[in-house]
């Protein structure tokens, strides 16, 4: 099942990396069969994109809704990486409460269709807004300062966030959680309830990768860059550092509410328990292992969370535990840029043999 | 008066065991510039190492110094096997690691001794004393002296003898250090293993008041940071400080504040960080950062 998804990793990476001209430039094969690798190795961008894409959609006709449905978490679970990796990849902070954001997006959803019976999908950009609004409360005091306190900040509130919601019965529906109807699938789409959701949750997933992409391409993305790689530089190039850190962090909860919102859809529950440190960290654990700093690190790690936890489980209640914190260390000490850098060289190293022969 | 009087002494027993974790923290972050968030779960494992010695029929008294011991050589070789590859590198290469540590100390102690809660024994007599119309039982009033012991052997061991001299010297510059003979590498386990050992001490005080079990340390852990926090990353004298207020702010905030109760209370160290960071970030006791590019 992670095969299709792994494929479409490998040229995503290779795409943004700055060997890309390389390879084209320095391949004398003549003749068509040249020339169609040549094409191939220019475009394979976005012929991988597109292979994913009609993977992805063909993939719910096939699949039992039981599979339907991880797939739509590892989507969900995707979109949630794709912020943290804005902002640890990206602008190089580090937020050890990310699943607070996720539960933001979450609550907010939940809330809405609880009390005012909002429609499912126009919850998400209020869920979204507020978990912007929230980031960039907590960010302001954090990120002025070392990376350093933004990690204790963000530990806290997300330690803090499964009493607040507890506290809160009337509105939040206390330990015993929400739940809540699912979005129904129009009648014209002919398709079944795991399939909408699923769709739905690709949909997202397409939307925010687009932003995220073009966000990174942008002036601002080439700021964060600065300012991770080094503060005390960017600042003399005229990077205003803790405007664009807080901003980090903002948009990055802002997809982390997103996601939260879509996994109210799917899961059609929220509890306070569902939510607590152990969420962040795992997501954190699934942005490193998966690659930080590249596009299809998101992806990768999404799978990563939604299928280690599962295939590890077997073993022992804490097998995932003991995986995720090996597996952390050892990307940090190897691997540095994760499942997607590991993609990336076997995408290259293809690129190679695939040249020569 | 007693009533207000009895909540900071309830406090300041709690603030006691956040104390001593966060000297732990302090330590290791003077010696080597890292926080480290795995500090928690390092001091959880020690008492599960604690609780295997007395359920294996040793008294507490005498399976404390057999925990302390384990502790300290533990995190020695933490320091060797864990850290040393990441040393130098940037801060966010450093937290991940410590966080991945965190991840596997804590599955790890699930693994060994399961998730499921753990009677620890108290190690001081039942009862309490009364003096002027408070009550003070005797665990907070041993808890505190624990603590206060653990400090002044600290305190001992940096300005009185030639290995702490050295620790000093290796926190102050540690290029200077090498080049004056202190082994830099050694002294810097040598911190890992004694900020191991006072986590070890505040893991032990804290068991009999909540449960033993693997997620006990993480609340401890925010207390902690916001310890830390208040009384300056470098600064041990105001961990211990801030520690202390931050428990007497906690029970009282707990008290007195209706809205906080018992149940939000875990939201004052939240509060306590994001003040410093605004107001003073450097902490009360610590140096402003004068960075250099």
């Amino acid at each position: 099942m992670s095969g299709p998804a792994e494929t479409a990793g490998e040229p995503m990476t290779a795409e943004k990396s700055e060997t890309v001209g390389k390879p084209v430039a320095a391949g004398p094969a003549a003749g068509r069969r040249g020339a169609l690798v040549r094409a191939v190795t220019a475009h394979r961008g976005r012929l991988a994109v597109a292979a994913l894409l009609a993977v992805a959609c063909y993939l719910p006709f096939q699949l039992v809704p039981f599979h339907v449905f991880q797939l739509t978490m590892v989507l969900v679970y995707a979109v949630a990486l794709l912020g943290l990796n804005l902002l640890v990849g990206h602008a190089g902070q580090i937020s050890l409460g990310h699943g607070a954001f996720f539960a933001v997006g979450a609550y907010g959803t939940a809330i809405m269709i609880d009390r005012w019976d909002a429609p499912h999908l126009a919850t998400l950009p209020v869920a979204a807004a507020a978990a912007f609004a929230l980031g960039l409360a907590f960010g302001l005091p954090a990120v002025r300062l070392h990376g350093l306190y933004l990690a204790l900040v963000t530990l806290a509130i997300a330690v803090f966030l499964v009493p607040l919601l507890k506290r809160f019965e009337s509105v939040t529906g206390g330990s015993m959680g929400l739940t809540l109807g699912k979005p129904a699938p129009p009648a014209w789409t002919g398709l079944a309830e795991d399939q909408w959701l699923y769709f739905l949750a690709l949909a997202v997933a397409v939307v925010t990768f687009l932003l995220a992409r073009g966000l990174l391409r942008s002036r601002v993305g080439r700021a964060l860059h600065a300012v991770r790689d080094d503060e005390a530089a960017a600042e003399v190039m005229g990077v205003r550092l803790s405007f664009h850190k807080t901003l980090a962090f903002a948009w990055s909860a802002m997809f982390a509410g997103a996601a939260g919102s879509v996994y109210t859809w799917v899961i059609g529950f929220v509890s306070p328990d569902s939510f607590s440190v152990t969420l962040s960290i795992t997501l954190l654990a699934g942005i490193v292992v998966g690659g930080l700093g590249s596009l299809a690190g998101p992806l990768l790690g999404g799978l990563f969370v939604m299928f280690v936890p599962s295939i590890s489980q077997d073993v022992n209640e804490a097998a995932p535990g003991v995986v995720f914190g090996l597996l952390i260390i050892a990307v940090m000490y190897v691997a540095p840029a994760g499942l997607a850098g590991l993609a990336a060289r076997l995408a290259r190293s293809t690129m190679r043999i695939l040249r020569k022969g | 008066m007693a009533g207000f009087l009895q909540q900071v002494i309830e406090g300041l027993g709690a603030g006691a065991i956040y104390a001593s974790l966060a000297l732990a923290l302090v330590l290791i972050h003077r010696f080597t510039g890292i926080v480290n968030f795995a500090q928690g779960e390092l001091a959880m494992f020690s008492t599960y190492v604690a609780w295997q010695f007395t359920a294996a029929g040793l008294p507490f008294w005498a399976a404390l110094p057999l925990t302390l011991a384990v502790s300290f050589a533990g995190g020695m070789l933490i320091e060797r096997v864990v850290i040393r590859p990441v040393e130098g590198a940037p801060e966010l290469t450093v937290v991940i690691v410590t966080v991945g540590l965190f991840i596997f100390v804590n599955a790890a102690a699930g693994w060994i001794w399961s998730f499921l809660i753990k009677d620890f024994p108290n190690p001081f007599p039942v009862g309490a004393v009364e003096a002027g119309g408070l009550t003070v039982s005797h665990s907070t009033l041993g808890v505190l002296a624990v603590v206060g012991a653990v400090m002044g052997l600290l305190y001992l061991l940096f300005r009185h003898t030639k290995v702490g001299l050295g620790m000093r010297a290796v926190a102050a510059d540690p290029v200077s250090a090498r080049l004056v003979g202190v082994r830099v590498g050694r002294t810097l386990a040598l911190g890992w293993g004694l900020a191991a050992t006072v986590g070890a001490v505040s893991g032990v005080l804290v068991a009999p008041l909540l449960f033993l079990e693997p997620n006990m340390m993480g609340g401890v852990l925010i207390y902690a940071f916001a310890a830390a926090t208040l009384g300056g990353f470098d600064s041990p004298g105001g961990a211990v400080v801030g520690g202390l207020v931050v428990g007497v702010a906690e029970t009282l905030a707990g008290a007195y504040v209706g809205f906080v109760g018992s149940d939000l209370k875990v939201g004052v160290p939240l509060a306590v960080i994001l003040c410093v960071l605004l107001l003073r970030p450097q902490g009360l006791f610590g140096r402003a950062a004068v960075e250099r590019a």
